[in-house]
């Protein structure tokens, strides 16, 4: 078992990373921290979550949000799919291993994996509101947000949620305003069987390959870890038992990675559409320079004259 | 017969130097409606295309503002332009001489014009941009509405709303590039810009640029006589 983060301090504490440690922004660039925080992650088992919803709740309560009063669509998922007030939601997939004809109950914690590599700060335009910091936390800044969502089409795991109220997009922070004073995530918090962990990103591969080992022991031999290196690793990871089949829980991406169309639209349309607009400005520019403006001439205005009688009167 | 490329509103006015009304004030005006739109459509499109240029969401009361009505001008850049559309494609229609005039594209931009074939209402040049104007503006449309997420987000994938962005970004450069090929045209032609204003140009104009159409006007006017 993985020691649970001790209850913190009741006295304020200040921040222990900010606007100092960021490695990127949206739309600008940043100089380099000074310091490197250690990398932190989250650990999603799999195999010991008993779906309770208990994290569910417990990000509602921490971020202030309400979820609308829904109803029920058959199934155990809700909300059905995320929300801006549902940052996290267990996705649950009812599955046959065909090796041994049982049903497996496989639930999935969804939410947003913090990517090495974020493919919604690639894609936002607007500068700042979207943010990276050293110890691997992505964060939206919301006053900065346009509601554009860019990041949607960014995020190969498609988590973020444009809000309709007030139209700015909204996804797990990692709980980055609790790690930032010493504080799990509050889902990890929650959870009752430690199926969520958290703490740095080494401490998590290692925790997970204990885990690992021990399904591997009762049988489950692809047993694994989703720490998906399209993405340049993730800072939300999980234990799989069929870390082979990743796309049965629910659809998770067997390897995500930035759509290269994505790439291509930031990359190379970005500069060479610039270049393309300021070539025809100078073409223009140049042509005039040196040809000088097409004029009309006198003889010009007497051949019309004389085309539409005007020289007889 | 009329003649092909005389559009409605277009009359010779004979005296020193002759005038030629060329644009109605119906057309004027949808003239500058489009334009206008193309500009706030371009700045606004320019600011969430490339960082550098994002200080230009300041020109419409910020980012979110910027998101928020950029569709909406665009909706009415359509409406506008299909107005353009149905006045000028019957003149924009592609003729023999337009092969030649744009095989002949260095005698235009040298300056040597007598070496060019007699053009109608519009040259090649002139067709280009209105074809081109056109299609991209259809592609624009029909890929905006992909990518309004705030309406129609629930009508596509992810998949084909980042394609639907990259042909958006594409075409909405290449217009750029349509409308600097536009506008430079007009002020490098002297006597061009009158025709989008006060509606007429002079005789002198017609005759250097658009003979085979101030022909025609002379022609139907001999004929009404």
């Amino acid at each position: 078992m993985f020691p649970p983060l001790p209850n913190p301090t009741v006295k304020p504490t200040p921040a222990q990373f900010g606007e100092q440690d960021l490695t990127r922004r949206s739309a600008s660039n940043v100089a380099p921290p000074a310091r490197q925080l250690t990398p932190v992650a989250k650990l999603i088992d799999t195999s010991k979550c008993i779906g309770c919803k208990a994290c569910q709740a417990a990000c509602l309560e921490w971020n202030d949000l309400r979820e609308k009063v829904g109803f029920n669509s058959g199934v155990l998922d809700n909300p059905l799919d995320l929300t801006p007030a549902s940052l996290t939601v267990m996705r649950f997939s009812e599955w046959i291993n065909p090796e041994t004809q049982n049903l497996e109950w496989l639930i999935r914690k969804d939410g947003c994996m913090h990517c090495a590599d974020p493919g919604c700060l690639k894609a936002c335009p607007a500068p700042g509101a979207i943010v990276q910091y050293s110890n691997g936390i992505v964060d939206f800044d919301h006053d900065r947000c346009i509601g554009c969502g860019y990041c949607i089409k960014g995020c190969p795991f498609n988590i973020p949620r444009i809000s309709q109220v007030d139209h700015k997009a909204y996804k797990c922070t990692l709980c980055s305003d609790r790690v930032a004073v010493g504080q799990g995530p509050a889902c990890a918090k929650a959870c009752p069987t430690q199926a969520i962990v958290f703490g740095t990103k080494e401490e998590m591969k290692q925790h997970a390959e204990g885990r690992i080992k021990d399904l591997k022991s009762r049988g489950f031999k692809n047993a694994g870890l989703y720490d998906p290196p399209g993405v340049g690793g993730t800072h939300v990871m999980y234990v799989l038992h069929h870390a082979d089949k990743p796309e049965i829980y629910a659809n998770l991406a067997r390897d995500p990675r930035i759509s290269p169309i994505v790439e291509l639209w930031k990359g190379v349309t970005k500069y060479a559409g610039l270049a393309a607009m300021g070539g025809f400005a100078a073409f223009g520019f140049l042509h005039y320079l040196i040809s000088g403006p097409n004029k009309v001439s006198e003889e010009d205005e007497k051949k019309a004259e004389q085309l539409t009688g005007s020289d007889v009167s | 017969m009329t003649a092909f490329d005389v559009e409605r509103g277009d009359a010779i006015h004979p005296g020193k130097p002759v005038t030629v009304d060329r644009y109605t004030g119906g057309a004027r005006i949808n003239h500058w409606i489009t334009a206008i739109s193309l500009v706030l459509l371009a700045l606004s499109g320019l600011a969430l295309f490339h960082p550098s240029l994002f200080f230009l969401t300041g020109l419409f009361g910020g980012g979110q503002w910027t998101r928020t009505i950029h569709p909406w001008i665009g909706v009415v850049l359509f409406f506008s332009f299909t107005g353009l559309f149905i006045r000028f494609w019957r003149a924009n229609l592609w003729k023999a001489e337009d092969g030649t005039w744009l095989a002949r594209l260095k005698d235009v931009l040298t300056g040597h014009e007598e070496r060019l074939p007699e053009v109608g209402k519009y040259n090649a040049g002139q067709k280009a941009v209105f074809w081109g104007m056109s299609l991209l503006i259809l592609i624009l449309i029909a890929s905006g509405f992909v990518i309004w997420d705030q309406y129609f987000a629930a009508y596509s994938t992810i998949d084909q709303k980042r394609i639907a962005v990259l042909i958006h970004a594409i075409a909405a450069v290449t217009i750029i590039c349509v409308w600097i090929v536009h506008v430079y045209a007009a002020i490098w032609v002297r006597g061009t810009i009158s025709a989008m204003t006060r509606g007429r140009v002079t005789g002198g104009w017609a005759w250097r640029h658009h003979r085979k159409w101030l022909r025609e006007l002379v022609g139907g006017k001999e004929r009404r006589s």
